[in-house]
C-alpha cells in the first residue's frame, strides 16, 4: 500500500517487520499457554473430590492420606500450588515426596515416580517423527493428485481421485491400522513391524518402521488436501493473471507449474497450520495402534493411571507444541505470499 | 423470511397486472425453498440411496432389542465360554473365519466368546445416540454464541471470539481423553466404582464442550455478513426487537449452514466416540461398544483378522454414507456450489 520505498529499506522494513511480528507472537503465545496451564491446573487439581486420594491408591489409611496430601503440598490454597508449579518450569524446585526436580520441572508421575520432563523429553522423537513424517506424505500426495486432477478436470482420473478422496476422508486409522499391518507386516511380509528406531542409530531403519505409521495417519488427511488443491487449481486457472500469462504465450506447462501453483498453495497452508492439532490427535491414535511408545501413548497411559502431574505436563506440552508450530505456519506463510503483511 | 412475505404483499398490491407473463401463466406454482430442495434432492441418486444406508443405520439402532430377540442371542452371554468347542485353548474361534456359522453370523469375539453380531447392532445404539445428542448440543449451543457473538459484537464478540479459537486451536483428541477422567472424578471418588450411565454423560458433556466452537465460528462469519445486508438494516430501522432480528430476519437464512454443519459433525462424533473407546477411556464394559470392538480387534488382528473388519466395516459404510448425504444436502439446499 501507499508509495514505495526504495528496495534496500524496503528489505530492512521486512526483517523489521518479522522480528516485531515474532517477537509479538510469541509474547502472545506465551499469554495463551499461561492462560491453558492455569486453566488447566485448576480442573485437574480443585474439581476431582481428592487428587491426593488419586495418588495414595484404593486402599488408604486417613493418616496417610493426610501424609500425602502435606507431602505433595497439596494442603496449600490452590493459587499456591499453581504458583510452586508454574515457578519450578523456570527455576525447579524441591518436592518432599521425590527430592530436587531441576529447571524445567513439571513435578513426577504419580504412577511411576519417574519426572515428567524426562518422560516427554524422552517420547518426544516418537511423536516429532511420526507426525512430521505424515505431514510430509499428506502435503506430497494429497497436493501431487490435487494437481493430477486438476490438470485431468473432469476426466476419468480426476473422477478416481475424487471418489477415492471420499473414502479415504471416511475411514479410521484404528481400522485401517492393524488391517494394513495384517496384509503388509504378517502376510506378505514386505515392511517390518511398525516400530521406533532413533534416526541418529539408523536412519534406513528409522524410515522403514515408521512407513506404515506414515502411510496410516496420513490417509485421513490426504484425500482433503486433494480435494481442496484441485478445487483451488481450478480456481486459480480461472483467475486474469493465468489468462495475462497464456496470452502472453506461455505454455499451459508453465503456467500451470509456474504460476497457478503458487496462488493454490496459500489456502493450503493455512489449512495445514489449522489441522496440525488433529494431526497431533491422529498421532495419539496412531501410537496406540501401533504400540509406538509416543507421546499419546503416554497421555492415554497418564490417563487410565489418573496420574495428574503427567496428563498436566502432556497437556501443556502438546499445547505448547501446536501453539510454536502455528507461529512456524504463519511465518512460512509470509514466505510463500509477498502480499501477505505480518500483522 | 424476508422474502415470501415481501412476494406476497407485491401479489396482493398489484392483482391486476397481467403484464407479467409468469403471473398469468395457470401452471406457475408457488414453492417454499424447503420444497424446491426436496425436489432438487429427491432427483440425486447418490443422495437418496446414502439417505437409505443411513437411515437403514438408525433403524437397527432403535430396533436393536427386536433384531436380538429374533435372531436369539443377546450381546453379553459369553457363548464360546459356555459351549464347549467353539473357541480353542488360546481363545480363538475355532472354526474359520472369526468363528463364523449359521449360529454366528459375524463370528465370536475372541476371548470371552461373545456374539460379534449382536455386539454390532447394540454398538451403534451407543455409537449413534452418543453422537446425535452432542451434534444436537454442540449445535445448540454453537448456534446461540455464533449469533450472540456476531449480532452483539463489541467485547462480548471479542471475549467468545478468543475461547473459539483457543478452542479450535489445541489438540481436541489429547484434551478429549485427559478431560474425561477430570469430569469423572469431579463426581465419583477413585474408590468407588464408575457407572456405566456416568461415563456416557461425561463422554457427551467432554465432546460437547470441546465440539461447538466450529459451528460457532460459522455462524459468527455468517452473522456478520448478514448484519450488514439491506433487510437486517430495514428490519432494525422499523423498530424490530433484537429478538425478532434474530429469529425472523437472521435465522431463517442461518438454516441451511447449520443443517449443514451438523450432517458434516455427527460422522465426526461417531468416530471421536469410538476412538475414546479404542483408546480405553471411552464405554466401560459390558455397554456394547464399536470402539472397544477395534480395541480388541487391534489385539487379535495377527491371528484374527475377521473379527476387525465387521466394526470398521459397518463404520466405513456408515461415515461414507453419511458424508456423501451431507454432500447431496449441500447441494440440493445451494445448487451453485460445486464440489
Amino acid at each position: 500500500m501507499g508509495r514505495r520505498a526504495p528496495a534496500r529499506s524496503d528489505r530492512w522494513s521486512t526483517y523489521e517487520t518479522m522480528t516485531s511480528f515474532l517477537v509479538r507472537r510469541i509474547l502472545g503465545a506465551l499469554m495463551i499457554l499461561l492462560i491453558i496451564s492455569a486453566v488447566t491446573f485448576y480442573l485437574f487439581y480443585a474439581v476431582p473430590r481428592d487428587p491426593a486420594r488419586a495418588f495414595c491408591g484404593k486402599i488408604c489409611p486417613p493418616e496417610t492420606l493426610q501424609l500425602v496430601r502435606h507431602n505433595l503440598g497439596m494442603d496449600e490454597p490452590l493459587f499456591v500450588q499453581y504458583w510452586h508449579w508454574l515457578a519450578g518450569i523456570f527455576a525447579g524446585r524441591e518436592l518432599v515426596q521425590f527430592g530436587d526436580c531441576p529447571a524445567p520441572c513439571l513435578g513426577y508421575s504419580f504412577a511411576t515416580q519417574e519426572p515428567v520432563f524426562g518422560a516427554i523429553v524422552d517420547r518426544f522423537p516418537v511423536t516429532l517423527s511420526l507426525t512430521f513424517g505424515a505431514s510430509i506424505v499428506i502435503l506430497a500426495f494429497g497436493i501431487v493428485t490435487g494437481m493430477i486432477a486438476a490438470w485431468k478436470v473432469g476426466q476419468p482420473l480426476d473422477k478416481i481421485a475424487s471418489a477415492s478422496s471420499v473414502i479415504g476422508a471416511s475411514l479410521q486409522i484404528y481400522f485401517v491400522g492393524p488391517l494394513l499391518a495384517f496384509y503388509l507386516v504378517d502376510t506378505m511380509q514386505l515392511i517390518p513391524r511398525p516400530s521406533y528406531v532413533p534416526i541418529t542409530d539408523d536412519p534406513v531403519g528409522w524410515f522403514t518402521h515408521l512407513l506404515l505409521p506414515w502411510v496410516v495417519l496420513s490417509i485421513i488427511f490426504t484425500a482433503n488436501y486433494t480435494r481442496m488443491t484441485r478445487s483451488q487449481m481450478v480456481e486459480q486457472l480461472a483467475e486474469d493473471y493465468v489468462r495475462t500469462a497464456r496470452a502472453k504465450g506461455m505454455s499451459n506447462r508453465t503456467v500451470f507449474f509456474r504460476f497457478a501453483w503458487r496462488g493454490a498453495m496459500i489456502p493450503i497452508v493455512t489449512i495445514f497450520g489449522v489441522d496440525l492439532a488433529t494431526l497431533l490427535g491422529g498421532a495419539i491414535i496412531t501410537e496406540q495402534t501401533f504400540t509406538l511408545h509416543g507421546i499419546g501413548e503416554l497421555a492415554v497411559r497418564a490417563v487410565q493411571n489418573n496420574d495428574l502431574p503427567m496428563l498436566l505436563g502432556v497437556t501443556i506440552v502438546g499445547a505448547a507444541m501446536i501453539v510454536l508450530l502455528n507461529i512456524v505456519v504463519d511465518v512460512l506463510y509470509a514466505f510463500i505470499d509477498p502480499r501477505v503483511r505480518l500483522t | 423470511m424476508t422474502f415470501p412475505p415481501s412476494t406476497a404483499t407485491d401479489a396482493a398490491a398489484e392483482p391486476a397486472d397481467t403484464a407479467d407473463p409468469a403471473a398469468s401463466g395457470s401452471a406457475v406454482v408457488g414453492r417454499s425453498p424447503g420444497r424446491l430442495m426436496w425436489r432438487r434432492f429427491r432427483r440425486d441418486r447418490t443422495g437418496v440411496a446414502s439417505a437409505i444406508v443411513v437411515l437403514a443405520f438408525f433403524l437397527i439402532a432403535l430396533l436393536a432389542p427386536v433384531i436380538a430377540g429374533l435372531y436369539g442371542k443377546d450381546p453379553y452371554t459369553t457363548y464360546g465360554q459356555n459351549q464347549p468347542g467353539l473357541l480353542n485353548p488360546f481363545g480363538y474361534p475355532v472354526a474359520p473365519n472369526g468363528g463364523m456359522s449359521g449360529d454366528f453370523w459375524f463370528g465370536l469375539e475372541p476371548g470371552l466368546g461373545r456374539d460379534v453380531f449382536t455386539q454390532l447392532v447394540y454398538g451403534i445404539r451407543t455409537s449413534l445416540s452418543i453422537a446425535v445428542i452432542v451434534t444436537v448440543l454442540t449445535t445448540i449451543i454453537g448456534v446461540v454464541m455464533g449469533i450472540t457473538s456476531g449480532y452483539i459484537g463489541g467485547r462480548t464478540d471479542y471475549v467468545i471470539g478468543r475461547v473459539i479459537d483457543t478452542l479450535l486451536a489445541f489438540p481436541s483428541q489429547l484434551f478429549l481423553i485427559v478431560f474425561l477422567p477430570v469430569v469423572e472424578a469431579a463426581l465419583v471418588l477413585p474408590e468407588e466404582e464408575t457407572p456405566v450411565w456416568l461415563r456416557y454423560v461425561s463422554i457427551c458433556v467432554v465432546l460437547t464442550v470441546l465440539g461447538w466452537a466450529t459451528i460457532a465460528r460459522l455462524l459468527r462469519a455468517q452473522v456478520l455478513s448478514l448484519r450488514a445486508r439491506e433487510f437486517v438494516e430495514a428490519a432494525r430501522v422499523t423498530g424490530a426487537s433484537p429478538a425478532r432480528v434474530i429469529f425472523k430476519e437472521l435465522l431463517p437464512n442461518l438454516w441451511t449452514p447449520i443443517i449443514i454443519q451438523a450432517t458434516l459433525a455427527l460422522p465426526l462424533y461417531v468416530g471421536a466416540e469410538a476412538g475414546l473407546g479404542f483408546l480405553g477411556v471411552g464405554m466401560t464394559e459390558p455397554t456394547p461398544d464399536w470402539g472397544r470392538m477395534f480395541q480388541v480387534g487391534v489385539n487379535v488382528y495377527h491371528s484374527d483378522v475377521t473379527y476387525l473388519l465387521f466394526p470398521g466395516v459397518s463404520m466405513l459404510i456408515f461415515v461414507v454414507a453419511f458424508n456423501l448425504l451431507g454432500d447431496s444436502i449441500r447441494d440440493a439446499f445451494d445448487p451453485r456450489t460445486k464440489r
